[in-house]
């Protein structure tokens, strides 16, 4: 059923008719319509069967999770940038435990200076985790890979993050194809743990493992994730027979074909590249695009295969490596190793900065003369930036830099002084 | 279930890690030596009989007493108790009350119809006894039970010595003394009454008797010599106490003077005010901190109207008064004479300084050794003459009726042993339970069961007994009320406080066991026990 | 024999069990079949006051509940000597997820059972004072602001112990930790800092809050149980010695617990709905000394110099607790 909604909206629809029996939810933007709308289902009970509860910090909402899904519980958690920081230690523990727990990452920018604004630094952060993390493109895909989520969570007893861009996903009105709820209890079967606190067979989770096994433990982790390169295709698969969409898997190529240059980028600036690349090929640029759906597990192979017989490959990401660059481009070029061609990183949107199809063009025709540098800051404001490093030079109390630039971009916080 | 690697442990898995490696010092259960059982001169296992009443199981209660005493009704009206004086409770608050607990017991007994187990197997050999007073019953029971053919002879018209001819009807009633020597009489014991023996050597081999007990007791009044005039009436405390049985009461007077500060003393006085004497005077030469009878003996014939006079003497008796000579005492303590008289009404006077024993029977027997006239035995109760053994009044001892059964139970225990050519070995005794080694917190506070008292003017008309019996649900407050020093009373404390569940519970009356496998040797099981029933001991390497 | 109601004086119900009371009368840990709900073989130290603690607490509440049970486990002492692969001391269904998240994770096991339809099965969390009055101590008021159907049992042994004894906010005044050293002119830890949860849990105004200490099992038990009569959320703190950390003997851990209750040192009570209900009665109180000496974190007190204004302020507290939760010694009703 087509409806129009907001991509939080249509994400807490979804996650309904995935039958969650515990939602945690602690308020940060931009994941917080989705909690709302999930309460609000609980509470009208139109989400029956579903405890709904209100924790005092993303802590205890990772926590709550941890507790609901080891006895057994369907679980479900949002967040996103400090929130997603706020409740690493437990993030880490529910991928230790193997508890299938499934949680939405608005993606948003970390602070300081704080942010509120769209980029994949909070959720690229939690890369070791151990979470599984599937990056969506459109809010079709996104809800779409809740439902995913939860089936490939709980076969391999592992989390997923989906992660969506906030604000440009998670607020954004858009026209999408609400699947029924016969549909999805038809692809997603009930909760059925590997592992669960019941009196009837008591155990105990959570033991002190050392030396002798703690490699064994961490490595087993790793192949859980390896094999769940190989469920995502066929669970894209899958789903496509029962609702009759193409959604999921690793990777997507679009007009990769005979591409000289490739972009290769996660989450929704997907689509100003892929509008950008349609008018790129209409003037002849053999120009295509590499999507990454899903970041962990990384699908080396896949994404091997798609740019090995390319001549140049742009990872555009919206994160940051203080110190060294990309994020996803070191993974891209791990995927090409000891294959020789034209990389280059480009960081872009950090905290919100548009990324407009007019400097994707530039960006794109330097690349293909092979102009831009190995690390390019898009959309930079060079000016500002030097200024600061020049008042830095001059002495050592140079002030606040974050205040000091927005002083001489000339916007609102001037006028404070 | 599929669980997770190494994350996911199966329930309980930990006994696989025995941590009893990490031991240096081990508990381990001892049984120490109640001071109650320490002190009881019949040897009585006083502990381990209160454990059976606390639970309400009397005939087994009683089932342990005699073990070691046959006349726990008696007991528990005529002993003075040393177990009570020595038991561990009284520094808490106050003793428990063992002697009534045991008149409880014998009590029910009697009143029951419970009968001593005939013995197994019998010697063929055969005992003479000679005396029916505590010392020989007693001695004639343990020996019966032993399986020993047992004869007593006794020269009285009746049975139990000194509890008959010594003890008044007040303080023991002859129905309970009767049901306790009959109980024994049926064990198959022979009584021969008013049978004197003249000579030990002849009545052993005109009986066949393979060894002979002597507890003929100590009978004869001491007199000391006071000037007296002729009308004077003067007789020994033995003699009025004695007649008292008979049908001829002694003629005492209604002014009747006691002399001495035994618990004789106080028994003739407390006769005498029952027979309707107006006054019953006890002189006493020292204090009443140095008079040997016990002081609640003392406390009670002061209530019932008895007149003590202290630190006095008696110089001279006529018909009618008495001269005293004032004492003090010396830095020493030792009475020294005044030269201060006065003089007394008195219509008799009651000589109780103590009795001697007759000791026709020993005469020309050869080996028997005589002292200040007490036979003397060996620690196996036996005289120089192989084969006589004597216990009682007779033998160098504190004279109580107690003292008596004990003497009793010692020598048939060494004559059983000698007449199957051995030597008896008393088990070692365990360590006493000190005071020190209890942890009173764990016991509650209480007060003593007061014994419900006869009316003073019904004790002082009448022969009744003075104290009444406990019922059952005092008897069981008081057996409650024993601390248990010593020994286990599983109250569950080492099972219960033990971080490493190393201590296993074997059930009902079977105790406690350590499982070595986890005990860390912490110790809080011997901290915690609150009758110093475990102790710790280094571990051997 | 006639049945005779009885009172008694023996032992009272002051020991562990009393073999003259009905089965049905004594105490959980008397029974011959009781649960051990942490077996032996785990590896806490000699005398360990926590692993008393947890057993005599878990057991109950296994009693209480049936054994629907499900426990959560804080980091710390409790955790590590209990579960250290391949080998775990629970004998019921036992979690451990981080340091400071019991309070949280045992929530969302009562939520799961909730929704499964097994609210049969109870929920404990449990942790040391630092996973409770610390680091915990977010997701422990979060649980009771919500009133969750979480029982939380805090074994307090006033110091982070399983690190080497350091100061948490449970550590008391002038006690020594390897944080709080017996040096300069305030030695040990200070005065008038750290923080009472018992009394923090009642401002949440929920159903249940009480106080115990491994020296009296009965009142113990019977406060976990009357915690499991409760739904919503519900508080115990246990005070537990640890003769490592408080450097006494390991014979000594019950003493000084009944030491701490009988000089005021901890209070003992119960409260219901945030109002206090009860006090376990001093039987007879005793100074602060008392308590204070066989602890070698105390020692600093009682050296060649005593400091008599640190222990006049110690037994200035003491005093007050016992006037504020109404424990001063009673006649003992005969």
């Amino acid at each position: 059923m087509l409806k129009q909604i907001e991509g939080s909206r249509a994400v807490a629809e979804a996650i309904a008719m995935c039958r969650p029996e515990v939602v945690c939810a602690y308020p940060i933007s931009p994941q917080t319509h989705i909690v709302e709308a999930l309460g609000e289902s609980v509470k009208s009970g139109e989400l029956a069967n579903c405890e709904f509860i209100n924790v005092e910090s993303e802590f205890a909402a990772m926590s709550v999770a941890i507790g609901a899904s080891a006895a057994g519980a369907r679980s479900y958690t949002a967040t996103a940038s400090q929130g997603l920081l706020f409740m690493v230690e437990a993030v880490y523990n529910a991928s230790g435990l193997g508890l299938p727990i499934v949680m939405t990452v608005a993606n948003r920018a970390i602070g300081a200076p704080i942010n509120i604004w769209n980029d994949h630094s909070d959720s690229l952060s939690q890369r070791d985790s151990g979470w599984m993390q599937l990056f969506a493109e459109t809010n079709q895909e996104a809800l779409d890979l809740h439902i995913q989520a939860f089936r490939l969570a709980e076969e391999l007893s592992l989390p997923v993050m989906v992660c969506m861009d906030g604000f440009i996903l998670t607020h954004a009105y858009e026209r999408v194809d609400m699947p029924t709820q016969q549909q999805v209890d038809a692809y997603l079967p009930p909760y059925e743990p590997r592992q669960v606190l019941d009196p009837r067979a008591p155990v105990s989770i959570g033991a002190m493992v050392g030396p002798e096994a703690f490699m064994e433990v961490r490595y087993l982790a790793h192949a859980k994730q390896m094999q769940a390169l190989e469920r995502i295709p066929q669970l894209a698969a899958e789903f496509k027979q029962v609702f009759g969409r193409d959604t999921g898997g690793l990777t997507h190529t679009y007009r990769a074909e005979d591409a000289e240059t490739i972009v290769v980028a996660m989450g929704s600036v997907l689509g100003t590249i892929k509008d950008t690349i349609d008018e790129m090929r209409d003037d002849g640029h053999k120009i295509g695009v590499l999507g990454i759906t899903s970041y962990r597990p990384f699908p080396l192979a896949q994404v091997r295969a798609a740019l090995q017989n390319t001549k140049r490959v742009v990872v555009l990401e919206k994160s940051l490596a203080v110190g060294i660059g990309g994020i996803l481009s070191t993974d891209v070029r791990m995927a090409l190793s000891g294959i020789q061609l034209h990389g280059y990183t480009v960081v872009a949107g950090l905290g919100g900065r548009a990324i407009t199809r007019k400097s994707l063009h530039k960006l794109f025709r330097e690349a293909e003369q092979d102009a831009l540098q190995p690390l390019t800051f898009l959309d930079l404001d060079w000016n500002v930036v030097n200024k600061q490093l020049a008042r830095e030079r001059a002495g050592r109390r140079s002030g606040p830099a974050a205040e000091n630039m927005l002083r001489d971009i000339g916007t609102v916080a001037s006028k404070i002084a | 279930m599929d669980k997770p690697f190494a994350i996911t442990l199966d329930p309980g898995s930990s006994l696989a890690n025995h941590t009893g490696s990490w031991r240096t010092e081990r508990p381990l259960y001892v049984d120490r030596m109640p001071p109650c059982n320490a002190a009881c001169p019949s040897g009585e296992n006083i502990q381990s009989w209160l454990f059976h009443a606390e639970s309400g199981e009397y005939e087994r209660a009683w089932r342990v007493l005699i073990e070691n005493n046959p006349f726990p009704a008696i007991m528990g009206r005529v002993c003075y108790h040393p177990c009570e004086g020595a038991c561990n409770r009284g520094q808490m608050d106050s003793s428990v009350g063992i002697n009534s607990v045991e008149r409880f017991l014998g009590d029910e007994a009697i009143k029951r119809g419970w009968k001593f187990d005939k013995p197994a197997t019998l010697s063929g050999k055969r005992v003479l006894v000679v005396g029916a007073g505590p010392s020989g019953l007693s001695a004639a029971y343990h020996l019966a039970r032993l399986g020993h053919i047992v004869e007593i002879h006794e020269a009285g018209p009746l049975s139990g010595g000194m509890m008959r001819f010594g003890i008044p009807k007040y303080r023991l009633p002859r129905d309970v003394l009767d049901a306790e020597v009959a109980r024994i009489l049926d064990l198959g014991v022979t009584l021969r009454l008013n049978t004197k023996v003249a000579n030990i050597e002849q009545s052993i081999k005109q009986g066949g008797f393979d060894a002979a007990f002597l507890a003929v007791g100590a009978h004869i009044g001491k007199r000391a010599f006071i000037p007296a005039g002729d009308a004077a009436r003067i007789v020994d405390a033995v003699s009025v106490l004695r007649s008292m049985e008979g049908e001829d009461k002694p003629m005492l007077g209604r002014r009747v003077v006691v002399y001495g500060g035994g618990n004789t003393a106080i028994d003739v006085a407390r006769t005498a005010k029952r027979m309707g004497a107006t006054e019953a005077i006890i002189v006493y030469r020292r204090t009443r901190e140095k008079m040997p009878a016990h002081d609640f003996e003392v406390e009670e014939a002061l209530q019932e109207g008895v007149l003590i006079k202290w630190l006095s003497t008696i110089k001279h008796a006529d018909a009618h008064s008495l001269t005293v000579e004032k004492m003090v005492l010396d830095n020493k303590g030792v009475p020294q004479p005044t030269g201060e008289f006065e003089t007394m009404e008195a219509d008799s006077l009651v000589l109780a300084l103590g009795q001697d024993v007759d000791l026709s029977l020993l005469q020309g027997v050869p080996g028997i050794e005589i002292k200040d006239g007490t036979v003397q035995v060996g620690s196996n109760m036996m005289t120089g003459h192989k084969g006589v053994f004597a216990g009682g009044d007779m033998v160098p001892s504190e004279r109580t009726v107690t003292v008596g059964v004990g003497h009793g139970k010692k020598a048939a225990r060494h004559i059983d042993a000698w007449l199957r050519g051995a030597a008896y070995e008393p088990a070692a005794k365990h360590e006493l339970a000190d005071f020190k080694m209890l942890h009173t917190w764990y016991y509650a506070d209480a007060p003593k069961t007061v014994r419900p008292m006869l009316d003073m003017i019904r004790r002082q008309t009448s022969f009744d007994e003075v104290q009444g019996g406990l019922d059952e649900t005092n008897a069981l407050f008081e057996a409650r009320r024993c601390l248990s020093c010593g020994n286990c009373f599983e109250c569950d404390n080492c099972y219960g406080v033990c971080p490493d569940n190393a201590v296993i519970k074997l059930g009902a009356g079977k105790r406690f066991k350590f499982n070595y496998d986890y005990c860390k040797g912490c110790g809080m099981c011997v901290a915690e026990c609150p009758c110093g029933a475990i102790k710790m001991v280094p571990e051997e390497i | 024999m006639p049945f005779q109601p009885i009172k008694f004086y023996q032992t009272g119900t002051f020991t562990v069990g009393n073999r003259l009371l009905n089965p049905d009368d004594r105490s959980v840990q008397s029974h011959q079949d009781r649960i051990n709900s942490i077996n032996s073989g785990h590896r806490a130290c000699q005398g360990c006051g926590e692993a008393l603690g947890a057993r005599y607490a878990l057991d109950a509440a296994m009693e209480a509940t049936g054994s629907q049970l499900i426990a959560a486990n804080a980091t710390g002492c409790l955790e590590v000597f209990t579960t250290p692969y391949p080998e775990t001391s629970w004998q019921i269904p036992w979690m451990h997820s981080l340091f400071g998240n019991a309070a949280a994770v045992a929530t969302g096991i009562a939520a799961a059972m909730k929704v499964k339809g097994r609210s049969d099965v109870r929920v404990i969390a449990q942790g040391g004072d630092g996973g409770t009055t610390d680091i915990g101590f977010g997701c422990l008021s979060g649980m009771f602001e919500r009133n969750d159907d979480v029982l939380y049992i805090c074994y307090d042994n006033e110091a982070y112990m399983n690190t080497g004894v350091q100061r948490s906010s449970a550590t008391p005044a002038a006690a020594r930790t390897a944080t709080t050293m017996p040096v300069g002119p305030n030695p040990g830890n200070v005065f008038g800092q750290g923080k009472f949860v018992p009394a923090i849990a009642m401002a949440h105004e929920i159903p249940y809050v009480a106080t115990a200490t491994v020296a009296d099992l009965r009142d113990l038990e019977a406060k976990v149980k009357r915690a499991m009569e409760f739904r919503g959320a519900r508080y115990i703190h246990i005070l537990v010695p640890c003769p490592l950390g408080w450097g006494s003997a390991s014979h000594d851990t019950i003493r000084i617990a009944r030491l701490a209750h009988e000089t005021g040192m901890f209070p003992v009570f119960e409260a219901e709905y945030g109002v206090q209900v009860s006090a376990l009665p001093i039987r007879e109180q005793l100074p602060v000394e008392e308590y204070l000496k066989p602890q070698k974190r105390f020692a600093h007190l009682f050296g060649a110099k005593p400091k008599l204004d640190m222990i006049a302020k110690i037994q200035e507290r003491a005093d007050r607790n016992i006037r504020k939760y109404g424990q001063a010694p009673q006649q003992e009703v005969v």
